[in-house]
């Protein structure tokens, strides 16, 4: 290998390799983040499950679970800001930058390494949610789709995490981001139908590129809540494609600004 | 550009955005000789650091000219970048990998294939007497050994230039003789070295010539001796008991003092040239007038003298 994207390729993959070093050295750190998303969806399975009001008595767990994949590739933004923002502060990204090798391979690991994650995530999701009553009623192709979408929104919410990790000042300002996830993660169709909302919130909630995902993956698997009175929940399929292409198109200029910037 | 030099920087200026008024580099001039150390030299804040980021490519200049290892730094940094090593001021290695994790990724980074990334990590390990420590995680080092790992990973590719920034800042004593000797072994290779340092004691250990930075502009340069020689004196404290003794104290030291005799409530700082003979003369002096300093003590010049010398203004 000797081209210059045959080296960035290359790089990118022992950049990743780093940051699976580091899964081995630190287990427990890593083996909590695969299960937090369980913890979740057996909270709220057994905190809203009784309370729900489900078409022809289905187990809540039917509309919980994609919700809770949906959010997972929300919370993956978190793990993402924080590596940034280490490497950043650490010093690291600098020792890389010094490297004669090129800064798309610096990125390109980070989006392998968190790439993996997720979809450990989303194995482990998927186990936890058939041994709780969960299934797709649909194809093995339509929910290999639906996971498809819900990797292509955690791509896109990398760019994001990226973004911020370099611009925040600190480490510890991040907090502040991980507090922010949490209205973005409600205000959406990922716990409860939006039409159980009050009608503008429900239209917000709508609106949010995380009930797009939701919403078509429930399409895909067949499960319910996916029909939605408003334009936008009608045509979920699409939107589940466009938001998270429309997030990249945004962020991703602006996080290969705030790279060359580290150099201003 | 003359082999010789392999770094150059011309009038170099740099104000960061939003930083405050005339911080970072204005008007820096440097040439540093192949196969030297040279020291640069300041308080903090002089702009130590930025010369460093500027001339290892990591951060643009706003205008000037610099050159290493023969390739501008602006139009040709890939070429600079394969023949530098740089040491930033914080420690830069991943704190969870182990020490030698950390020198194989980086060697890997480097283009070594792995089995030769292995043997090179280990051959650094045991250089830098990092050996016993080699797969413990690098968060469990010292700041010296840090500082070591740091240097030894920097190294993996034999630079022709390193830069090395503050590298003793907030080490003990002990990490700080560590890294000094780890430093002494790499000119002993050959390697043209920038180290940076706000301590006149470790350019005076380390570097064969020392550029004196104050304001974002070198305001001297020269050999650790002919810079001492320019400064001239050490200095020979001595603390008093009573104000009242000071004027009697200033007649006395008068004919020994190499300079102004300078005065700070109870601390008389005498200017000497022959340290020795300097000390028994006021030693005695005192003693047959009667007087008993609370201390008395002889030093080299601080930082600041050798600033208010050179410039006529404190740091
Ligand atoms: N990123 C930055 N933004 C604004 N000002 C900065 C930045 N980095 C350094 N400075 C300022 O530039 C001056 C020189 O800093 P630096 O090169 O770090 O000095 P030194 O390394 O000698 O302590 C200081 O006044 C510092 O406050
Ligand atoms: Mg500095």
């Amino acid at each position: 290998m000797t081209s210059s994207l045959g080296w960035a390729l290359a790089d990118g993959w022992t950049v990743a390799r780093r940051t699976l070093i580091h899964w081995r050295m630190q287990p427990g750190i890593v083996i909590f983040g695969w299960f937090f998303p369980v913890l979740m969806m057996l909270m709220f399975g057994a905190l809203l499950g009784g309370a729900m009001e489900m078409p022809d008595g289905q187990s809540y767990y039917e509309l919980l679970v994609p919700g809770i994949f949906t959010l997972a590739m929300l919370f993956g933004l978190e793990g993402t800001m924080t590596a940034v923002a280490t490497d950043v502060s650490k010093g690291v990204t600098d020792r890389f930058r010094s490297l004669p090798m090129s800064s798309a391979a610096v990125v390109l690991g980070r989006c392998i390494a968190d790439m993996l994650d997720s979809v450990v995530t989303l194995i482990v999701l998927i186990a936890a949610g058939l041994a709780l009553g969960w299934r797709w009623h649909g194809t093995l192709p339509e929910a290999l789709a639906a996971f498809g979408l819900l990797l292509l929104l955690r791509f896109a919410l990398l760019w994001v995490g990226i973004f911020i990790g370099l611009s925040v000042k600190n480490v510890q300002s991040i907090t502040v981001v991980q507090v922010l996830v949490w209205p973005v993660g409600f205000l959406s169709s990922a716990f409860v139908m939006t039409s159980t909302m009050p009608s503008w919130l429900g239209a917000i909630a709508q609106w949010n590129p995380m009930s797009s995902t939701a919403t078509a993956a429930r399409s895909l698997f067949d499960n319910p809540g996916a029909v939605a009175g408003s334009w936008i929940g009608g045509h979920a399929g699409a939107a589940a494609v466009i938001w998270p292409l429309l997030i990249v198109a945004v962020f991703l200029p602006l996080s290969a600004r705030r790279f060359r910037n580290l150099s201003r | 550009m003359s082999a010789e030099r392999v770094i150059v920087a011309n009038d170099v200026r740099k104000n960061y955005r939003g930083g405050a008024e005339g911080a970072g580099l204005n008007g820096f001039d440097l040439e540093v000789a192949a196969g030297t150390v040279v020291g640069l030299l300041g308080p903090n804040g002089a702009g130590k650091t930025t010369a460093v980021r500027i001339l290892s490519t990591l951060l643009d200049l706003d205008s000037g000219e610099a050159a290493v290892a023969g390739y501008d730094i602006r139009r040709q940094a890939r070429e600079v970048r394969r023949r530098i090593g740089l040491v930033g001021q914080y420690a830069a290695v991943d704190e969870i990998l182990t020490g030698r994790q950390n020198l194989v990724l980086f060697g890997r980074l480097n283009h070594l294939s792995h089995a030769a990334a292995v043997r090179r990590a280990d051959e650094l390990l045991q250089r830098f007497s990092l050996g016993a420590a080699a797969n413990q995680p690098a968060a469990k080092y010292s700041g010296g050994m840090r500082r070591r790992l740091d240097l030894a990973a920097s190294l993996i590719v034999a630079p022709a230039v390193l830069f090395v920034d503050e590298p003793t800042t907030g080490l003990d004593p002990a990490g700080r003789i560590e890294v000094w000797s780890a430093v002494r072994d790499l000119v002993g290779g050959g390697t043209t070295v920038l180290l940076t340092t706000q301590y006149l004691e470790e350019a005076d250990q380390l570097a064969d010539r020392i550029s004196m930075l104050k304001a974002g502009r070198v305001v001297a340069e020269g050999t650790p001796d002919e810079l001492k020689a320019e400064l001239g004196a050490d200095w020979l404290d001595l603390v008093l008991a009573d104000p009242a003794e000071v004027p009697r104290v200033l007649a006395l030291v008068e004919r020994l003092a190499d300079g102004d005799v300078r005065v700070e409530d109870l601390r008389v700082s005498i200017p000497v040239k022959d340290r020795t003979r300097a000390l028994v003369e006021v030693a005695t002096s005192l003693a047959e007038a009667k007087i008993e300093p609370e201390d008395i003590t002889l030093r080299r010049p601080t930082l600041d003298e050798v600033f208010l010398h050179l410039t006529g203004t404190g740091v």
